[in-house]
């Protein structure tokens, strides 16, 4: 056979192979990152079947409080037969979730968590040995039992939703949804909860899936935007109002028509003045408001480790006037889930840097040895330090001054903003409260709205209130 | 007691199949000839274990007495080939035997813990399709005539996958094999061989630039009936294969660069023209937008990798059957979540282990006709694994093709049967003229 036309053949074969190494070497040292680090969050999955296949050797472990208590237990008779019992009962019902008929809450959240063990090994031979199951590992909880108590009680019959949360770790303290259920006693209940005829939607998380207009707590994202449009000449503005702000054929009224007389921003922020704020729609620019919602996170899915819904603001630019002066006080098609709102408290009372909300605080094995622990993380810097600080003396103002005199007290510096948001001309308006104390160092956040509840200073503000005073009481 | 045997042997069959994988790359270090079959033996051994602690644990899991039997024959088929192959063909490559041989019991095992029924099949196949083949480095050490007739390996790939385009049988949504007897036959599977033969001979006639333009327009047809049929996997493999072997018989660069540029506007060009494309790019970019969808089948075999983790969930103790095609395209995902990431990771290095002793043979070969078979089918080999392993892991939008020798099907099978047996036939040619050139000087 005659010889080779390519005397460079062998080294380019070479410098081929070497290529093809490459890829494979890429594409293993991927496979191993996925093994390694990703398929945690990828295999914990309501899709994946295959966790459900663990609890055949492994008992599913507890869900505990921050400070202790066994929020979710199972409890295994004499036959092996496996009982969920949730201590607590409807307390947490939100929170914590369930495991019959589909999973909720943390139980969905942690189910892998739950259903791994990772007692010694010693321990795991021998169950293996005498076909026992072995403990599931147990999740400890950012929640605090007294907290969700008051909020709980707080709230009482009323529905609507509590968030309590640590503005510089993102911690969830507490986490209140009205309607509720009893866990305990769900799959006897469960044709009542989920009949056609049932409305209320007692299985249903407000405070991450509720969507709710936003009302006058929006006059947040209203003067944040006024702010940064007008730095240094904001505080010069003023306005008269005499109950009903006219413009055109439309008007807007103030809570109850009440005429707050000469108003400057600071004024008219804490009294939350409607005229003085559907005013400062008008001379914005619409495209900066909604890049500004859109870095508050309005209208984007919240990256978190458990499910909640999108809050919404669809005004564009070019709105016609009666839709700026609703959306301007936070009424129009404006949407947001009581959580959202906790989290730009949050930013606000942490210096515009949000951290991330998460309710697991570790992991840990029956031992109670630490398995895994889950560290404060950066959400992201929705706003710069000086307008969290311009913003903190806006709310400051409400407590001091304003509608939130609920919360005013010398036991410690609180801040806050009231709504009362419109929802049906024939209703009660729902009752909104968000609000962080001390107002120098603030150490918790609270999110509070109860449906049809009216005034947001008279019904929300007194929840957020007693969660304040049982905190520094503490 | 059977949950904790069933680990032991787990962890065991990992340490073993780590070692043989080692002495796979161990193997290339030693130019001692009775090391490196000291290296071989070894790998039988583990490759033996590996057999029978899988098996055992599919008896203690199964009590079927069927598995006994499937298994015996299974020893007594990997005994032969082996004992058979070495008394035929003195100096072959032992360490390519042994590779084809744990890559089929691996296959026997997964398909034996999916559909025992299947896994009779394709035992069966892969028997026939040993017997069948065995001639074949009889074959390539003698016939070099098998160089003198581009022509009809290219007329009858053409025809062969026109065929399949026309009148074959589809199977999710492209068309690949066609109906014989009962069998399904998958052309494109031996057309892969026929037109690595093609290229070959034409290049080993010339490289003048018509000829170049000829073997193009013949490889391109190939690759736009792959297209017309749906079978976009098998096209890519067979246009990366020609770009690939253009440039070795050349040895220009500009072919290299140009085929990668003009791979890239296929590609775009395939994303905007075909809706499966887009859907896999989708599913690919983020399969848990529509898990219950298009994103399924991905997002099942993340879920079945992962969930297995390093160590495997045991035989019979994942869900691996959840990932619809798991036997063919998924079988690797199948392995990972039962046997362990460790254990895949293990095939996908011997698979490697393969594609480098193919290149070595490339390397070694005088005449460009062989250099270049020994090349294509080496790139073919390679590109296929690195498509099926990358597709299921994500690395890649998924491909639909099959892992060589580990997935079900019977054409798959075949197929790299007689790839693995080209290359030892090569292997035995180039070892005997360096015997007779010995003797010569």
């Amino acid at each position: 056979m005659k010889a080779n036309a390519n005397p460079k053949a062998n080294h380019q074969i070479l410098i081929l192979t070497y290529g093809v190494v490459l890829l494979f070497i890429g594409l293993a040292a991927y496979y191993g990152y996925f093994l390694q680090v990703k398929s945690e969050s990828v295999i914990n999955n309501s899709y994946n079947a295959r966790l459900d296949s663990f609890a055949d050797r492994v008992v599913r472990g507890e869900i505990i409080s921050s400070d202790g208590q066994i929020l979710a237990r199972t409890d295994v008779d004499g036959e092996g037969h496996e009982t969920r019992v949730y201590p607590y009962d409807s307390l947490f019902a939100h929170a914590v979730g369930y495991s019959v008929n589909g999973k909720t809450g943390l139980e969905a959240q942690a189910n892998f968590y739950l259903l791994t063990s990772h007692v010694n090994i010693l321990e795991q031979i021998i169950n293996e040995l005498y076909a026992r199951k072995s403990q599931g590992d147990n999740v400890v909880t950012t929640l605090d039992v007294e907290l969700q108590k008051k909020a709980y009680e707080a709230l009482g019959k009323r529905n609507g939703a509590v968030v309590v949360m640590e503005p510089d770790t993102g911690k969830i303290l507490a986490m209140v949804s009205k309607p509720d259920y009893n866990p305990n006693t769900l799959l006897n209940d469960w044709n009542n909860l989920v009949a056609d005829e049932n409305t209320s939607g007692q299985l249903l998380n407000r405070a991450t899936q509720g969507l709710y207009p936003p009302g006058s707590t929006f006059k947040i994202i209203t003067a944040l935007e006024y702010i940064r449009e007008n730095p240094e000449t904001y505080k010069d503005y003023t306005f008269d109002c005499d109950g009903i702000y006219e413009n055109g054929d439309y008007a807007i009224k103030c809570y109850h028509e009440t005429a707050h007389g000469h108003q400057n921003f600071t004024q008219a922020f804490a009294n939350s003045c409607n005229g003085a704020f559907a005013g400062l729609g008008l001379v914005m620019d619409l495209n900066r408001l909604k890049n500004t919602t859109r870095q508050m996170l309005f209208g984007t899915d919240l990256s978190l480790p458990f499910p909640a819904n999108r809050s919404s603001y669809i005004m564009e630019p070019g709105a016609d006037i009666w839709q700026i002066l609703q959306t301007a006080i936070g009424q129009g098609q404006t949407q947001i889930t009581p959580l959202h709102n906790a989290m730009i408290t949050c930013a606000i009372a942490n210096g515009g840097t949000l951290m991330k909300p998460y309710l697991i605080d570790h992991v840990e094995n029956a031992g109670g040895d630490v398995i895994k622990k889950f560290v404060p993380q950066t959400y992201e810097t929705i706003m710069t330090a000086q307008e969290s600080a311009s913003l903190t003396e806006l709310m400051r103002a409400v407590v001091t001054e304003g509608t939130g005199s609920a919360i005013r007290t010398d036991a410690y510096t609180a801040a806050g903003k009231t709504g009362s948001a419109e929802f049906d001309k024939n209703k009660e308006t729902h009752a909104w409260f968000v609000g962080f104390a001390p107002a120098e160092h603030p150490k918790i956040a609270v999110s509070v709205i109860v449906e049809e509840g009216g005034s947001g200073g008279k019904a929300a503000a007194p929840i957020a209130r007693s969660l304040f005073d049982l905190y520094f009481s503490r | 007691m059977i949950n904790l045997i069933v680990d032991v042997s787990r962890y065991f069959m990992i340490l073993l199949i780590a070692i043989y994988t080692y002495l796979n790359f161990r193997y290339f270090s030693f130019q001692d000839e009775k090391k490196k079959n000291s290296i071989c033996r070894r790998q039988n051994i583990f490759m033996f274990l590996i057999h029978l602690l899988a098996y055992g644990i599919i008896w203690l899991e199964m009590k079927d007495e069927r598995m006994l039997v499937f298994y015996a024959a299974q020893v007594l088929f990997f005994l032969g080939y082996l004992f058979l192959y070495r008394l035929f063909y003195r100096s072959l490559s032992k360490l390519l035997v042994n590779n084809m041989c744990l890559l089929l019991a691996i296959g026997f095992i997964m398909l034996t813990r999916l559909s025992f029924d299947r896994a009779v099949k394709q035992f069966t196949i892969v028997a026939a399709a040993a017997a069948v083949t065995f001639i074949i480095p009889f074959v390539i050490d003698r016939a070099w005539q098998l160089s003198r007739i581009p022509w009809v390996y290219g007329f009858a790939g053409v025809i062969l996958l026109g065929i399949v385009c026309v009148a074959g049988t589809n199977s999710y949504g492209a068309q690949l094999s066609i109906g014989m007897a009962g069998f399904s036959f998958q052309p494109s599977e031996f057309v892969k061989i026929s037109y690595v033969f093609f290229i070959a001979a034409m290049f080993y006639r010339s490289v003048s630039f018509p000829t170049i333009l000829a073997v193009s327009g013949v490889s391109a047809l190939h690759v736009l009936i792959l297209v017309l049929s749906r079978d976009l996997g098998s096209a890519l493999i067979f246009f990366i294969t020609y770009v690939f072997m253009l440039f070795i018989a050349t040895g220009k660069w500009r072919y290299l660069l140009g085929g990668a540029a003009g791979g890239v506007l296929a590609s775009v060009l395939a994303f905007h023209l075909f809706d499966h494309v887009k859907t896999r790019v989708a599913a690919w970019l983020n399969p848990w937008s529509d898990i219950a969808g298009k994103g399924y089948q991905i997002s099942q075999s993340l879920f079945a990798i992962g969930t297995g983790g390093w160590l495997g969930m045991g035989l019979y103790r994942g869900m691996p059957r959840k990932i619809p095609v798991v036997e063919k395209d998924f079988i690797f995902s199948a392995i990972s979540e039962e046997l362990g990431g460790i254990f895949a990771l293990c095939v996908l290095l011997i698979c490697l282990g393969c594609f480098l002793q193919f290149m070595m043979v490339a390397g070694s070969m005088q005449a460009l006709f062989y250099k270049l078979i020994a090349f294509g089918l080496g790139m073919i080999y390679a590109i296929q694994v690195f498509l099926t392993i990358g597709g299921v892991t994500k690395f890649i939008p998924s491909t639909g093709v099959t892992l060589p020798f580990v997935s079900y099907g019977g054409s798959s099978a075949a197929s790299t049967f007689i790839i693995f047996g080209i290359i030892q036939g090569l292997y035995i040619l180039k070892r005997n003229e360096e015997e007779e050139g010995r003797y010569e000087s």
